[in-house]
C-alpha cells in the first residue's frame, strides 16, 4: 500500500507507486495506524467474525447471523500534521471506522494504534484523558448543544476536563475568533445559520488542542457556497495549526481538495489509497475510475459557486479619501468602483490611490477600466485562462454590466479539483 | 348446546383476591413499625407544607399568580382574568380548603419527582429496565384510581398521608415515561459530542441530557400534577379533608351548588397550575428552537 507520499512532484508519486519504493515507516510520523479493523454489528456477530475470518463471502456470513458487516479488514495510517480523507457512498462504512478511531464504536476485531500505543487496551481513564486531550470531533449535523450559547458550547471539552472558568473563556474565546465568529459568542445556536454552526463545532474541536480532528462528513449539511467556504478555512486552519485531520466525506471533489492522502470505502473495505494525484491517473478498478469520473460530472460549477461579495466598494462620484479608508477597513489593497446604478465601472488599486492622494494621479485615470469581467453562469473550466493571468479578483456582471460578485483567482483554482 | 359454550365455566377458577388480601394482612400485620414511619414521616413532611402553604398571605398569592401569568404569556388581560380567578375561591369562602388541598397536591408532586425522576434517568440508561417499567407503568396509569385507596388506607389509615400515597402512584407514570423519553430522544449527534469530548456518563448526564430534555422532562411533570389534581376528589374517599371533602359531602347531602362551587375551585386551580407549568415549557421550547 502506498501511503503518504506528499510535497513529492507527480511524476516521482506515480513513479514510487509504480516502483514499489516506498519509504520505510520510520522516515514518517505515523500518528494513527488501523490495523485489520472490522466493525459487525448484531447478536451473533463473534461466530460470525470466525467464519468470515475462514474464508466466508461477506454475503453468506451476514445472510447465515442476521448480522451487519460495516467495516471489513481495513487498514492504514495516517502521518501527523496531515489530512487523511475516507471516501465512499452511505453505507460504505466510513463513519464507523472514524468513530472506531475515538472509541463512540468499539470495534469488533483489529487494532487501532495511537502514537504506537493501542487505544483498545486503554482503561475507563486513559480513554476519557485520550477523548480530552488528544482527539476531538467534528459531526455532520454539527452535535451542538442547544442549551447553551457560542461559547459555552466552544467551551465544552475544556469543561469536562476541569479547566478554570477563566482559562476555557479565553481559549474559547480565542477560537471563536479564528474560525471568524467575534461578537457572536453569547448568541444562541439557534440564532446561527449551517455555516456558522459548523464554525461553532470546529471552533469547539479545536479549543481542546487535540493532535486529531475527526472529521465525520462535517461540510455535507452545508450549501455548497458556504461549503466551498468551510473548506478553504479548514486548510488554512489546518496549515496554521499543523492538526492532523481525519475527514470523512462522500464528495470526492472535497476529497481531491482537502486530502493529503485519500481512501476509498466500498461496502466496508477500503479499495485503495493514495493521493489524489495518483488516485486519479492510477484508479485501483473500475469502481474507483467511475468516482472519480462522476467527480468530473459534478464538476459543473459555475461562477455563482464561488463568487463572494465584494468587501470594499465605492460609487465613482466618491472620492480618494473614502477610497483609502475603504481599503484600509477591509485590509484589502484594491476598491471595486460602481456607477450609481451599481454598473461595474473598473478597479482602483491602492497604489494609484495613493498617488491621488499625492496629487501623482488624477482620480479619474487611477481606476483600472478595461479589465477582463465575467458571468454567474460562466463554467469554471472557461474562467480558468482569465483567473490565470487576471491580476485582480474577476468582477462578475450581469448582462447590464451590473457588478454581482467578484471571483478570486484562489478560488477558482481551490474549486478545480 | 352445552351450558359451557356460550357462559363461562364456573369450574375453572382461579382466585387471586386472595392472594391479594393475604399480601395486604401479611404487611399490614407484620410491617406494621415500618408503614408507621411511613405514616410519620409523610405526617411530618405534609405538615410542613401545610404551615407553608397557610402562612402565605391571600393577596401575596394572588399578586403571584398575576405576576407570574403576566410574565409567561406577556398578556396583562390573561393575568387579571387569572388572579381574578383566584380571588374568586377565596370569595367562595373556600380559601382554607384550597390550602389543604394545595398541600396534598404539592407534597405529592414532591415526592413524584423525588422517586419519578431518578428511575426515568435509569430507565432512559437501559433498555432492559425500559422493558420491564413499561407494562409496570402502564399498569399504574390504567388501574382505576380508586383501586389505589384501599390499600393505602388499610396500611396508613386513613386521612391525608394515605392521599399522598395514593396520589404519588397514580401521577407518577408521565413523569418517569416522559423523562426516559426526553432523554432517549436527545440528537445522537449531541450525546455523541458530549461522549466525544471526554464527559463522564454522569458528566454527559446532567451537562447535556438532562438539559437536552428538560422541555419533555417538564411536559411530564405538568401531566404529573394534573393527574394529582384529579386524584383530590378521589381520595376524599378515604378521608382527606380541603376541595375533595366538600364535593363529597355535596353529593351524599345532594347540595349542587356546593358541590358546583368546590368542584369549579378545583377547576380554576387546575388551569392556573396547567397554564403556569406550561408557560415554563414554552419558554424553554423558544429558547431552544
Amino acid at each position: 500500500m502506498n501511503s503518504t507520499i506528499n510535497n513529492i512532484d507527480k511524476s516521482n508519486v506515480i513513479n514510487a507507486i509504480n516502483k514499489g519504493d516506498i519509504n520505510s515507516k520510520n522516515n514518517k510520523n505515523i500518528i494513527i495506524e488501523v490495523k485489520n479493523l472490522s466493525k459487525l454489528y448484531g447478536a451473533n456477530k463473534v461466530p460470525a467474525f470466525e467464519m468470515m475470518k475462514n474464508g466466508t463471502g461477506k454475503g453468506e456470513v451476514a445472510k447465515k447471523f442476521g448480522v451487519t458487516v460495516a467495516v471489513n479488514d481495513i487498514s492504514f495510517e495516517v502521518e501527523r500534521g496531515k489530512i487523511f480523507v475516507l471516501i465512499g457512498l452511505s453505507g460504505s462504512g466510513k463513519s464507523t471506522v472514524v468513530r472506531c478511531l475515538n472509541m463512540l464504536q468499539k470495534p469488533t476485531s483489529g487494532d487501532i494504534l495511537f502514537e504506537g500505543k493501542s487505544i483498545l487496551n486503554f482503561n475507563k481513564t486513559e480513554l476519557l484523558n485520550f477523548r480530552r486531550y488528544k482527539v476531538s470531533m467534528v459531526f455532520q449535523n454539527f452535535g451542538l448543544m442547544s442549551h447553551r450559547n457560542v461559547l459555552e458550547n466552544v467551551a465544552y471539552g475544556l469543561e469536562v476536563r476541569g479547566a478554570k472558568l477563566e482559562e476555557r473563556t479565553n481559549k474559547a474565546m480565542e477560537m471563536i475568533e479564528m474560525v471568524g465568529l467575534k461578537g457572536w459568542e453569547y448568541k444562541d445556536v439557534s440564532q446561527l445559520s449551517g455555516g456558522m454552526r459548523q464554525r461553532v463545532g470546529i471552533a469547539r474541536a479545536l479549543a481542546n488542542d487535540p493532535d486529531v480532528l475527526l472529521m465525520d462528513e462535517p461540510f455535507s449539511a452545508l450549501d455548497p457556497l458556504v461549503r466551498s467556504d468551510m473548506q478553504f478555512e479548514l486548510l488554512s486552519i489546518q496549515k496554521k495549526l499543523n492538526k492532523t485531520v481525519v475527514f470523512i466525506t462522500h464528495d470526492i471533489n472535497e476529497a481531491f481538495k482537502l486530502g493529503d492522502l485519500v481512501g476509498i470505502m466500498k461496502d466496508g473495505q477500503l479499495i485503495q489509497i493514495d493521493t489524489p494525484e495518483g488516485m486519479s491517473s492510477n484508479p485501483a478498478n473500475k469502481y474507483v475510475e467511475n468516482f472519480i469520473n462522476s467527480a468530473d460530472k459534478a464538476q459543473i460549477y459555475s461562477v455563482k459557486h464561488i463568487m463572494l461579495t465584494p468587501s470594499c466598494l465605492i460609487h465613482s462620484r466618491d472620492g480618494v479619501n473614502n477610497a483609502l479608508k475603504q481599503m484600509r477597513v477591509h485590509g484589502v489593497s484594491s476598491a471595486y468602483v460602481i456607477s450609481e446604478d451599481m454598473e461595474f465601472v473598473g478597479v482602483l488599486p491602492l497604489d494609484n490611490a495613493v498617488k491621488v492622494k499625492a496629487g501623482e494621479m488624477s482620480f479619474n485615470d487611477s481606476i483600472i477600466r478595461d479589465l477582463p469581467v465575467t458571468t454567474e453562469d460562466t463554467l469554471i473550466s472557461d474562467l480558468l485562462p482569465v483567473a490565470a493571468t487576471a491580476r485582480y479578483p474577476i468582477a462578475v456582471v450581469n448582462e447590464k454590466n451590473k457588478l454581482r460578485g467578484i471571483v478570486s483567482k484562489a478560488s477558482v483554482l481551490s474549486s478545480l479539483v | 348446546m352445552p351450558k359451557w359454550f356460550i357462559e363461562f365455566p364456573k369450574e375453572i377458577s382461579f382466585n387471586i383476591k386472595d392472594f391479594i388480601d393475604e399480601f395486604i394482612n401479611y404487611l399490614v400485620v407484620n410491617w406494621d413499625a415500618f408503614f408507621d414511619g411511613i405514616k410519620s414521616f409523610l405526617k411530618g413532611f405534609l405538615n410542613g407544607i401545610g404551615y407553608f402553604i397557610d402562612r402565605i398571605p391571600w393577596w401575596l398569592l394572588i399578586l403571584l399568580v398575576f405576576f407570574l401569568t403576566w410574565k409567561m404569556s406577556g398578556k396583562v388581560g390573561r393575568a387579571l382574568l387569572y388572579s381574578a380567578l383566584l380571588f374568586s375561591i377565596g370569595a367562595m369562602g373556600l380559601w382554607p380548603l384550597m390550602n389543604t388541598t394545595l398541600t396534598v397536591i404539592v407534597a405529592s408532586v414532591i415526592i413524584s419527582v423525588i422517586i419519578g425522576f431518578p428511575i426515568g434517568v435509569l430507565v432512559a440508561s437501559s433498555n432492559s429496565l425500559n422493558a420491564i417499567m413499561r407494562p409496570v407503568l402502564d399498569f399504574m396509569q390504567t388501574m382505576p384510581a380508586f383501586v389505589y385507596l384501599i390499600p393505602a388506607a388499610m396500611l396508613l389509615g386513613l386521612g391525608n398521608v394515605p392521599a399522598v400515597i395514593a396520589t404519588t402512584t397514580y401521577a407518577l407514570p408521565p413523569l418517569i415515561r416522559l423523562t426516559s423519553h426526553g432523554i432517549r430522544q436527545v440528537d445522537v449527534e449531541v450525546t455523541e459530542a458530549a461522549t466525544a469530548f471526554g464527559s463522564t456518563k454522569w458528566q454527559a448526564l446532567y451537562k447535556v441530557q438532562i438539559p437536552q430534555a428538560l422541555p419533555t422532562i417538564m411536559t411530564g411533570l405538568n401531566q404529573t400534577i394534573m393527574m394529582a389534581i384529579s386524584m383530590v376528589v378521589t381520595c376524599s374517599m378515604i378521608g382527606t379533608t380541603g376541595l375533595g371533602q366538600e364535593v363529597l359531602i355535596s353529593i351524599n347531602r345532594l347540595e349542587t351548588g356546593r358541590g358546583f362551587s368546590a368542584g369549579i375551585s378545583i377547576v380554576i386551580m387546575a388551569i392556573i397550575i396547567d397554564r403556569l407549568t406550561q408557560g415554563i415549557i414554552k419558554k424553554r421550547e423558544v429558547g431552544n428552537e
